[in-house]
Order: structure tokens, then C-alpha cells, then sequence
């Protein structure tokens, strides 16, 4: 159990590059996303996302993807959804206060993030999270963003 | 120095400069003094008089009490009930506020409630979760957490709106404090993660128990390079531990509490636990005040608040300061 999602966070380094790669392509994707509408895409991209991002890193779709930031770690796998950091409960072996078998979602992303090239973006505060977005798709929400395309009706999906 | 100028409830007294609470905390860490809380456990009753006994055991050794909210994810008196009981008599009481029980919206009520009831400090904390306390079936909340409930009060202060961005006719003078525990891993990501609650808004910061001098001297080292100290005033948590089966029973149950083998060998060695435990928490209290960046201590001494008052004078930290309490000016 949580042995790929931590094999991913081993890998952090590898996988920011792929990230980053694959922001990319998508972002040229723009002009075709736009031509069939971005709503309409939201569905069919989230659940490939969902697939893909599930299986590397157990993500939980939250739809205000953090990656980047959190040492490729997903930290809505943190029973208490902390997203800034870890809680103070984490127990002297590293492990969660409340899943003891589990490794402390943070521990990892901070040992992830120390080996990223942007690792420092862990020290950035993350906002509180929009649950209307739960679902759907964060790698489009991000092309909008570079694009300045306007939410879909604001929560996407 | 005057502390009778907090406000009593329903009142609202002009701010002084700089200041962000007319609270009495927040003017005693601004001039310097080192500063005293003790945290104040909830009854698990009705009765009103059942807070003001626990909180007269403070009297004369205490600059403000903690109102715990829901502790150990066990259920009792709401923090701001406790507040407001102690807003009654005039005592300075610190609201502590949990993500676990209550999302964005209840949260935003209540502290607009509490500031006008003349609670002027809040300690915002992310909280244990459900498994640790007297209700684990429960739903845990968790909507948001420390750092964003930090930053939600800032913007309800300083931008007198809530989070909608919908406005505040008056905003909550409240002082905005954190939690630290800088005893548990990842070490190295301690200070950051200080250094994130302080940008989110914490004013004031209120560790975890510290029970090994050593690893707060790193921590706070690291603190004090990142320039941290300056931005915050740091008060260190401290209490006497009971014997060495309870100082077991906390390592074991408690979340987040370290404590060293050496401190239980210590305790299981002396003839008399209770009175050892109380000498390490005096020890502790002379030891973290010498630490640079250290703005006072919080003493939280459950079950054992009559020692308190003893621990604050044999530690001669306040250095013959008294604490304003209800009847200090009566003959
Ligand atoms: S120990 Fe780590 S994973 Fe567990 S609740 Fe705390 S921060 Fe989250």
C-alpha cells in the first residue's frame, strides 16, 4: 500500500520534468480545446486525469491541483486535508496521527520537494480549498489560467 | 503598566498604535514582558461557576487563559462559551479555534461573535483528529486548516470582509495566534512551516509541550536566523508531568507530545514523582526563557492547575509582576 504514490515521491525530480513537459503540450492544445469548448472536454480529460494521477500519486481529484508545490505528493491524502505543511500530530517514527500505518502525507512531500529543481515552492501558501471543483479536471483549469480563459459558470464541470 | 484597560464585553475601546487587539496580551508582549497563558480545560457541565473556579485557580500567576475547543477531540463546555463566562469577570481569555468540528462558515460566526463579547486574542489551530478523542465516530471536517483559517481572520480584520469578500460593518480587533510543535518530524521543515503561519497572519505563536530543551534550541536557532522571532512573539508550552506512568500514557495517547527517555527515567527514579515533575517544569521554564526569541511560556497543567501558581513563582519568571485578576485592586 501507498508504495506507488511513494516510489512517485522518490521520483520527484523526474516527474516535475514530465509535468512540466506535459503542461506544455497541453497548453499548445489550446486553439483544439477551444474549438470543442472547454466544458465540454472538462469530463473526458478529468477522467483520464483521474487515471493517470490516481494511479501515480493517489490523487483525490480535488480540482486545485498542487503537485508542483507539495513534492509531487497529493496532500488531500492527508486524513485532515492539510495542505500547508504537516499537522503537529505526526508521530515520531514520520508516520500520520491518525492512519499510523500510513507515512505522513507532508513527510514525504518534503522529501520529494528537497529534490525538485522548483522545490521551494513548497514555502508558498496554498489557498483554502473551492469544494465545487471537486472532480474536475485541474490540468485544464491550469491551461485556462496561462490562456486567461474565464472559469466555466466559475467551479468547472 | 495598567491592565485594567481591556475591554469589558460590549465595549470597544480605541486601538493603540500598531495594534491590531485592545487585548491585554497583545499589550503586554508589545512591551516586552515575558508573558504567561495557561490553558483552561473546559467543564463538562452547564454551570458557569465551574469555569470561574477553574479559571480563580490562575489568579495572580496568569496573563490569559486558553480556552481549549474540543481538546483531544474530546467533547466539552464550547470555547467560546468559556470566553464569554470569562468575559463576565473581566478575565483575558484566548479563544482557540479548531478546523475539525466546524467548517468556514460557523467558524466566521463565531469569531464575529466572540470579538464582540470582547474576546481580543484567537489561537487558530488545525486540531486532533476524531480518532483521538471520546467521539471517533464522528464526521471530521477538516474544511480548512490553520494556515488558511489564519488567513481567513486576517482578511476578516484588516479587510473587514469574510471570506466571500462579502463586507463586515465591524470588523474583530483580534490578536491572531498559532500553534508550533517543533519536537516532531520533519524537522527541517518545522521553521518553514512557522515561517508560512506566520506570512498567513499568526501574531503570536504557542508551542507544544516541551519537555527537550536541545531540540528547541535548533529549532529556535533556525527561528531566529529566518528572522521569525522578530515577526512573532513566541511563547513555549510547558507542563509538570504527574509521574512517569502519565508521562508513558501522553507519549502513547496524546498526539504530537515528545518526550525523552530521559526525562521519564528521571521521573521513575524519584520518590516523589509529583514534586519531580513539577521541579523539571520550573527547570524547563528557566531553561527556554534564556533561549533567544522566546516571548513567555504556556503552561498547560491538566489536572494539576493547582501546581501552576506555585510553578510560576518558584520559576520567578514574572519578576515580581503580577498578573491583573478580578479583586487585585481590592484592599
Ligand atoms: S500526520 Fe501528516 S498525514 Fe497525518 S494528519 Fe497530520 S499532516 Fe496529515
Amino acid at each position: 500500500m501507498y508504495s506507488v504514490r511513494r516510489w512517485a515521491s522518490r521520483h520527484a525530480r523526474f516527474f516535475e520534468a514530465v509535468y512540466n513537459g506535459f503542461e506544455a503540450v497541453l497548453t499548445s492544445l489550446h486553439p483544439l480545446f477551444r474549438r470543442i469548448g472547454y466544458a465540454r472536454m472538462d469530463k473526458p480529460v478529468a477522467a483520464v486525469e483521474k487515471l493517470v494521477k490516481g494511479f501515480l500519486f493517489d490523487t483525490k481529484m480535488c480540482g486545485s491541483c498542487t503537485l508542483g508545490a507539495t513534492g509531487m505528493v497529493c496532500p488531500m491524502n492527508c486524513p485532515k486535508s492539510m495542505r500547508n505543511g504537516p499537522c503537529g500530530g505526526v508521530r515520531s517514527n514520520g508516520h500520520c496521527e491518525i492512519k499510523p500505518e500510513m507515512p505522513c502525507v507532508w513527510v514525504d512531500a518534503f522529501a520529494g520537494s528537497r529534490l525538485m529543481r522548483d522545490g521551494d515552492r513548497i514555502q508558498g501558501i496554498q489557498a483554502m480549498v473551492d469544494h465545487r471543483l471537486q472532480g474536475s479536471s485541474s490540468w485544464l483549469r491550469e491551461v485556462r489560467r496561462k490562456k486567461g480563459v474565464p472559469e466555466i459558470g466559475d467551479a468547472a464541470g | 503598566m495598567t491592565m485594567l484597560d481591556n475591554p469589558a464585553a460590549g465595549h470597544f475601546l480605541p486601538l493603540e498604535p500598531g495594534h491590531s487587539s485592545p487585548g491585554r496580551i497583545e499589550k503586554l508582549l508589545r512591551a516586552g514582558e515575558f508573558t504567561v497563558t495557561a490553558e483552561l480545560s473546559p467543564p463538562d457541565s452547564s454551570d458557569p461557576e465551574e469555569v470561574f473556579e477553574k479559571a480563580r485557580i490562575f489568579d495572580g500567576s496568569v496573563d490569559a487563559m486558553n480556552a481549549t475547543d474540543g481538546s483531544g477531540a474530546n467533547c466539552h463546555m464550547s470555547s467560546v462559551a468559556v470566553c464569554a463566562i470569562l468575559r463576565r469577570a473581566n478575565y483575558s481569555a484566548i479563544m482557540q479555534v479548531s478546523c475539525r468540528d466546524r467548517n468556514r462558515i460557523a467558524i466566521q460566526g463565531d469569531v464575529l461573535g466572540a470579538a464582540a463579547i470582547g474576546v481580543a486574542s484567537i489561537l487558530c489551530l488545525t486540531g486532533d483528529g476524531v480518532q483521538a478523542g471520546d467521539h471517533p465516530q464522528a464526521k471530521p471536517v477538516f474544511d480548512l486548516e490553520s494556515i488558511t483559517l489564519l488567513a481567513m481572520l486576517r482578511k476578516m480584520r484588516d479587510e473587514s470582509r469574510f471570506q466571500s469578500g462579502r463586507k463586515i460593518t465591524h470588523p474583530p480587533r483580534v490578536f491572531l495566534g498559532a500553534a508550533a510543535n517543533p519536537f516532531r518530524p520533519p524537522l527541517d521543515f518545522r521553521p518553514i512551516r512557522l515561517a508560512k503561519k506566520i506570512e498567513a497572519g499568526a501574531q503570536f505563536i504557542q508551542t507544544q509541550y516541551c519537555f527537550d530543551v536541545e531540540r528547541l534550541k535548533q529549532f529556535m536557532a533556525r527561528v531566529c536566523d529566518m528572522g521569525l522571532h522578530k515577526k512573532a512573539f513566541i511563547l513555549v508550552g510547558v507542563g509538570p508531568l504527574a509521574s512517569a506512568r502519565a508521562a508513558e500514557w501522553i507519549r502513547q495517547h496524546v498526539p504530537g507530545v515528545h518526550i525523552p527517555d530521559s526525562i521519564i527515567k528521571r521521573l521513575a527514579g524519584s520518590a516523589n514523582q509529583k514534586q519531580e515533575g513539577k521541579k523539571i517544569c520550573i527547570e524547563m521554564i528557566q531553561q527556554v526563557r534564556e533561549i533567544e526569541g522566546v516571548s513567555g511560556v504556556h503552561v498547560m497543567a491538566y489536572r494539576q492547575e493547582e501546581l501552576v501558581a506555585e510553578i510560576i513563582q518558584e520559576s520567578r519568571v514574572l519578576g515580581g509582576r503580577t498578573p491583573w485578576y478580578p479583586g487585585i485592586d481590592e484592599p
